[in-house]
């Protein structure tokens, strides 16, 4: 026995003498030290990065069956869509990967939207975690353009729509605008040249661009440690030891909690995935079950939901402006909606980061903000003539709801510092 | 850090000189990829005219063809659906068709060659999705009591007349494009190609 921990032991030195292995799992890991306050939302951290294994996973084993190409096989059905088909009914256990990477992609963004706001409850945005959140943002927009570009590949009437309607945006931008969506994809009409591009863009320039990126996120949070529930530092308050007083060691500490989360999420995940992988037309629309037809738009076209709250403001513009027409400001709204969150540690001048110690202003405005983010989210997923229960029209909601999305982050200077907020503790509280 | 005294100012402008051209080619390189997701030269040469007979096209009725992969609506019009034109001219942001959303030659009241026959790209011109038509009159048509015959986006709800004209206050900028079009006796259209051609 000691003879084989022994051989271990010098093996790892060997390494160790050519690789940073024990001071990179020291420094990220056994010695990386967390607030020991952490609370329900720092599951969704290490549940985003499972999320994104799972996508990958399944991703490649997608791709050794998938066909991106657009053309139309002896029976008349595009090749693209007959793989998928082929996937869900020929392959063995095809289903269940195809199904786990759709489901993956919703889970994916409840994760990140529950991750981020996460960060707008505690303030982890704020000095000096600039960069760990805008790394962040770019993470989200790396996430969104992944999930655009797969929503193409099934090859069935929403993909080839959303499509349609998303390349078009940048042909909204004025001068460059119709060639730069020409470009985009690569015929006059979204085809086969464009599906093949989308093919590449999602299965390896996005994904390495995301890893990337994550990669630059953990490594900005460890440099400058994680915030907590109660949004004070806790490298203020050190031992002799040079350890924060307030801080455990990530493992095992977290890695056993975060074991806990990822058991829970596995869980639930299974029950969308056996009994409810369409998630009732919301993760896999019932339109995108015929093939695409370039001749006709379904009656009601609306985005995945994590799209819809954007998609509402996009649509939420109707008036031209500087003679600039009205889907050019249409498209700028939406592109500004995801933008105005990377600027939140500019905009937040509260004297107190975390939600427990900020005052009445903060509280309403956060939850109205939420409120009508799920409002757009919702107005979103139905038709521009949505009345709600038949006699409020839609359309002026989703108008008042997208002036409120902006004014709630370009106000915030002044309503973050008006706030009463109640002193912060010097050592974090357990709730 | 090293003050100016120390720096070799000959070495300093060969790195900046080697810097600059080593960036230059950088970017020159980057030409051909970007270039390369233009429409190919066969994508270019995918767009021949279509022939259509619309000898079976009877007042009221619309025919779908696909033209470069778009489809093109053929309308044959009734004299009620024609007179419900001269009503929308204050409800439209173009009545006159100044935007040059089709040809001359249907730079007219009815936007086509034949008064009776429309034919148009049936792709909105806000982010192109393709108008579903709502020729029913009124209440029945599910948009509004007055409603005068049409097409709605499902995308994002643009209306548009019977001559494809984009009503005020949509989405949709422009009027439906009038693809260039010509006919070879009464009842065959060729749609892509037009006398000046």
């Amino acid at each position: 026995m000691s003879t084989i921990n022994d051989g271990l032991k010098s093996l790892l030195g060997w390494v160790d003498a050519r690789f940073p292995l024990t001071s990179n799992w020291k420094s990220h890991v056994s010695e990386y030290y967390a607030p020991k306050n952490f609370n329900f939302w720092y599951f969704f951290g290490s549940l985003a990065m499972l999320v994104l294994v799972i996508q990958i996973v399944t991703g490649i084993f997608l791709v050794m069956h998938f066909k991106p190409d657009a053309t139309l096989n002896a029976s008349g059905v595009p090749i693209a869509f007959a793989s998928v088909e082929y996937i869900m009914r020929d392959v063995p256990w095809g289903w269940l990967i195809r199904y786990m990477h759709s489901t993956g992609a919703s889970a994916f963004f409840v994760v990140i939207y529950l991750h981020m706001f996460r960060g707008f409850l505690y303030g982890s945005y704020r000095k000096p975690r600039e960069l760990v959140w805008i790394f962040g943002m770019l993470i989200f927009l790396c996430l969104m353009a992944e999930a655009f570009f797969g929503y193409l590949l099934p090859w069935g009437q929403m993909s080839y729509w959303g499509a349609q309607v998303i390349v078009n945006l940048f042909s909204a931008i004025p001068l460059i605008g119709p060639d730069l969506s020409l470009w985009i994809r690569g015929d006059y009409v979204v085809g086969d040249a464009t599906l093949n591009r989308f093919f590449a863009f999602h299965v390896i320039a996005v994904p390495l661009v995301l890893v990337g990126l994550v990669a630059a996120h953990i490594l900005a949070l460890h440099e400058v440690g994680s915030n907590n529930p109660d949004g004070i530092e806790i490298k203020k308050k050190k031992g002799a030891d040079g350890i924060p007083l307030d801080g455990i060691a990530f493992h095992p500490y977290y890695t056993v909690k975060d074991i806990v989360g990822t058991v829970v999420f596995l869980a639930v995940f299974s029950i969308v995935l056996f009994f409810m992988p369409e998630g009732g037309g919301y993760f896999l629309e019932y339109n995108n079950f015929f093939p695409a037809d370039p001749l006709q738009t379904p009656p009601h076209i609306a985005p995945v939901w994590y799209f819809t709250p954007y998609y509402s403001i996009l649509r939420a513009v109707t008036y031209p402006l500087f003679g600039i027409d009205a889907k050019f400001w249409g498209v700028a709204a939406m592109g500004a909606s995801t933008l105005i969150i990377a600027l939140l540690p500019w905009l937040d001048r509260s004297p107190v980061k975390s939600i427990r110690y900020r005052g009445p202003i903060t509280k309403v405005l956060l939850s109205l903000f939420v409120i009508s983010f799920f409002i757009l989210g919702f107005l979103g997923t139905k038709p521009p003539s949505y009345e709600f229960f038949g006699m409020i029209p839609g359309a002026p909601v989703a108008q008042l709801l997208s002036l409120y999305y902006f004014l709630f982050f370009i106000t915030m200077p002044v309503w973050s510092s008006l706030d009463r907020c109640k002193p912060e503790p010097d050592r974090v509280t357990s709730k | 850090m090293s003050s100016d005294e120390t720096v070799d100012s000959g070495r300093r402008n060969l790195l900046v000189a080697s810097a600059a051209v080593g960036g230059v080619a950088g970017v020159v390189a980057a030409i051909p990829f970007g270039l390369s997701m233009l429409p190919s030269e066969r994508a270019k040469a995918a767009g021949a005219p279509v022939e259509v007979d619309i000898s079976d096209l009877l007042p009221g009725q619309m025919k779908t063809v696909e033209w470069r992969g778009k489809p093109v609506w053929i309308i044959n019009r009734t004299t009620e659906q024609l007179a419900s034109l001269r009503k929308t001219d204050d409800l439209v942001s173009d009545p006159k068709s100044e935007k040059l959303m089709q040809p001359e030659y249907c730079q007219n009241e009815t936007r086509s060659i034949k008064p009776d026959i429309l034919v148009a790209v049936g792709i909105c011109t806000h982010l192109g999705c393709s108008p579903t038509e709502k020729f029913k009159t009124g209440a029945e048509s599910g948009i509004s009591a007055d409603w005068p015959g049409g097409f709605i986006c499902p995308c994002h709800g643009s209306t548009f007349d019977l001559a494809g004209r984009v009503y005020k206050s949509k989405p949709a900028p422009d009027n439906l494009e009038v693809p260039p079009h010509m006919y070879l006796g009464d009842a065959k259209l060729v749609i892509g190609l037009d006398k000046k051609a």
